[in-house]
């Protein structure tokens, strides 16, 4: 792994909080992907297309991104099938449960100053430092 | 119309963010909850990015209404339950061990990407084994 990109992560987290920004301005709604995602395929009926609209944005965004030359060398092989499999199951059941996830909770609702988004933040960075050191001492994977 | 176009927009600039800032590498991810070896890359992503919206947030909310809805949709839940904690550790114990969450993994399978394409499958079954959990308890 290389440095750290700073210019990059500052300025991709700004286009983010202008994204969530936009999403408030423009349509009222928060930009939370996990209840994006689940409103997307279970929601009330007039609530679906936005959402849809929405990931298919993020699908293109994240396109031109890549032919603009960004996003080389990001992508990770031969990692454990059973961990990813355990990891998606956990995140898809967790963040409906929770009411949200990184962004809703750790971008959107921080900004808002929710108690309950920073409670959420708090607690999964601190479950997600246990796990990734549970890899890294006792699995041995890191 | 306008609507669906602005959503459109909005999640155009956040993939586009995720792909710059490298959050759809699993390792920055990692790295960022790894104490053992830690990388700075996200904690910058999350200043950019709550930082903007902090600022954004307050001059929308000097409005009435948004542009294309005639009200704002914000959460009202106040109360801090069961359901919110044990969700979001368990959510942070899925996103430590495979370094991706929801937005990153939809925007890097959508590029092509193979592992986050299968995590997105599990993410789903975790997404409606929630659904069937809620309908149960109801």
């Amino acid at each position: 792994m290389e440095g750290t990109p700073v210019f990059e992560a500052l300025a991709g987290g700004v286009l983010i909080g202008l994204a969530a920004t936009a999403l408030l301005l423009l349509d009222g709604r928060i930009a939370g992907i996990s209840g994006i995602l689940g409103g997307a395929y279970g929601g009330a009926r007039g609530e679906r297309a936005w959402r849809v609209a929405f990931l298919a944005g993020l699908a293109s965004g994240g396109w031109l991104a890549i032919l603009a030359g960004f996003g080389e060398a990001a992508e990770r092989s031969g990692y454990p099938l059973g961990i990813l499999i355990t990891a998606g199951l956990l995140t898809g059941f967790g963040s409906r449960l929770g009411s949200g996830c990184t962004s809703g909770h750790g971008v959107c609702g921080i900004a808002r100053l929710s108690p309950r988004s920073i409670a959420a933040t708090l607690v999964f960075t601190l479950t997600g430092m246990v796990v990734v050191a549970g890899l890294r001492f006792v699995v041995g994977i890191l | 119309m306008a609507k669906l176009a602005a959503a459109w927009f909005a999640g155009g600039l956040f993939g586009f963010g995720l792909v710059l800032s490298q959050m759809i590498d699993p390792r920055r991810v990692q790295g960022f909850l790894d104490l053992a070896r830690w990388d700075p890359t996200l904690l910058l992503v999350i200043i950019g990015a709550t930082g903007t919206t902090l600022m954004g947030y307050r001059i929308v909310q000097r409005r009435d209404r948004p542009v294309f809805e005639d009200r704002f949709h914000l959460p009202t839940a106040t109360k801090l339950d069961r359901s919110l904690l044990l969700g979001s550790a368990l959510f942070g114990a899925g996103w430590g061990m495979a370094g991706y969450c929801p937005g990153p993994a939809l925007t890097a399978a959508a590029v092509g990407f193979i592992e986050p394409l299968v995590f997105l499958v599990a993410l789903l079954a975790g997404s409606l084994l929630f659904d069937l959990y809620r309908r149960k308890s109801s």
